[in-house]
């Protein structure tokens, strides 16, 4: 049984965890809702590109003369694998289930035979899979400097990837990220952006007519779908980490209020057995006389 | 006819007009109702929306815009708003185009370079 001393020392330190995981649940909640903003206010720019993007792809049926960012390099060996997660930890396993997914992927790939190379944004999946990966990464992103998430840090990313694409250096890039469902469930995802996936459209498309022509228009449109893409990735695990950080501090600060009450007790009750023991002293030394 | 406009950090404008004069890459035009379905990219310029007497303007650093029959959708890579229009701003954009068109080659330059061209006129048209 410890001393009354020592669980008075315990029971004070864990009351400052949970005002420290308090106070970073209610940041998370804060940012949370900036970054939840952002995804929506974003979201217009998104569906109509997918919109004007399906209808141009849906008049190159033939593929023989679409750009290589639609049709593909015609090959299929070599894959680059874009693994999106945060720069800070104490989020729950926010990261970890993207790395999960992201190294499963990469694993199966290496098991065909396939070429694997790596492109991490923020340094926490960067250091899960460096042990495994480490001789597969190619670049890392830093979004440390960055207090929110512009479009400027997508197009950077996205035309360094375009670079690649375009020096051959690989076939297929998919893109790992979590996307928010709620504060609760956030829902790792994997998205191929290279080719460009071309989501059906059932409503009619009409017919439009075409200014530059098809081709010329495609290939100043799809790199801006692709940096789309990436942008909603970012944004979607911006939200994402803030949620996870968010439930993640609220079962903290739970977990540490339970503890508290439960240390308090075993207090009262060491405390409550030293009074008594006293008490007991006292009376049978005053009944000894 | 329903005007949107777009920018991908946010949607800036909903609503409904007479007519649109765009900045088309291959020239400029005006879109009004039961205008033949067209999609176009957007060379920098300025976009005027009239809706009766009254016009608005924005100013695009280059995008694409999707016109039916009924509404008229822009896709715009940057819009500046009247107070982001100053010298600077466009300093910086001319400088960002220069930048890749220095980085392409062949057709891709020509038509970059024709980019940096546009702005520097939509600069002196602002008379900035």
């Amino acid at each position: 049984m410890p001393s009354l001393k020592d669980l008075k020392i315990r029971i004070e330190s864990v009351k400052s965890t949970r005002k420290i995981t308090k106070a970073m649940q209610m940041v998370a909640a804060a940012k949370l809702r900036r970054a939840q903003e952002a995804a929506e206010k974003a979201r217009p720019y998104a569906i109509q590109m997918d919109k004007v993007v399906s209808n141009l792809a849906s008049s190159f049926q033939d593929g023989s003369s679409a750009p290589k960012v639609l049709a593909g390099s015609g090959n299929d060996q070599v894959y680059l694998l874009i693994v999106a997660t945060a720069e800070r930890g104490l989020c729950g396993g926010f990261n970890s289930s993207i790395v999960r997914q992201a190294r499963q992927k990469a694993r199966d790939l290496l098991s065909e035979g396939k070429t694997v190379k790596m492109l991490t944004i923020g340094k926490k999946g960067r250091e899960q899979l460096k042990r495994e990966f480490e001789e597969h990464f190619i670049d890392h992103i830093d979004l440390t400097q960055y207090k929110a998430i512009r479009y400027s840090i997508a197009q950077e990313i996205g035309e360094k990837i375009l670079t690649l694409f375009n020096k051959e250096e690989f076939d297929v890039a998919t893109v790992f990220y979590s996307r928010f469902q709620s504060v609760i469930t956030q829902i790792p995802t994997e998205q191929q952006i290279i080719p460009v996936e071309i989501k059906a459209d059932d409503e009619e498309s009409g017919f439009y007519d075409f200014e530059p022509d098809e081709t010329d228009l495609l290939v100043d449109l799809l790199p801006k779908a692709i940096i789309n893409h990436i942008f909603t990735a970012l944004l979607e695990n911006a939200a994402s980490e803030q949620g996870a950080r968010m439930s993640a501090m609220d079962n903290a600060t739970r977990n540490a209020g339970d503890m508290i009450d439960k240390l308090t007790i075993v207090y009262n009750r060491s405390r409550q057995a030293a009074i008594t023991k006293e008490l007991i002293e006292i009376i049978s030394g005053a009944e000894a006389l | 006819m329903q005007f949107d406009l777009v920018s991908p950090e946010r949607s800036i404008a909903s609503f409904e007009v007479n007519a649109v004069d765009l900045p088309g890459a291959e020239g400029d035009m005006t879109a009004m109702d039961g205008h033949l379905p067209l999609l176009t990219s957007l060379r920098p310029g300025i976009i005027k929306v009239r809706n009766g007497s009254d016009e608005t303007r924005y100013i695009v650093a280059g995008g694409f815009v999707e016109i039916t029959s009924q509404s008229v959708t822009v896709l715009a890579d940057k819009v500046f708003l009247d107070e982001e229009v100053t010298s600077t701003a466009l300093d910086d954009l001319i400088e960002r185009l220069k930048n890749t068109a220095n980085n392409k080659e062949m057709q891709e330059k020509d038509k970059a370079d024709k980019q940096v061209g546009d702005a520097i006129s939509l600069k002196a048209q602002l008379g900035i």
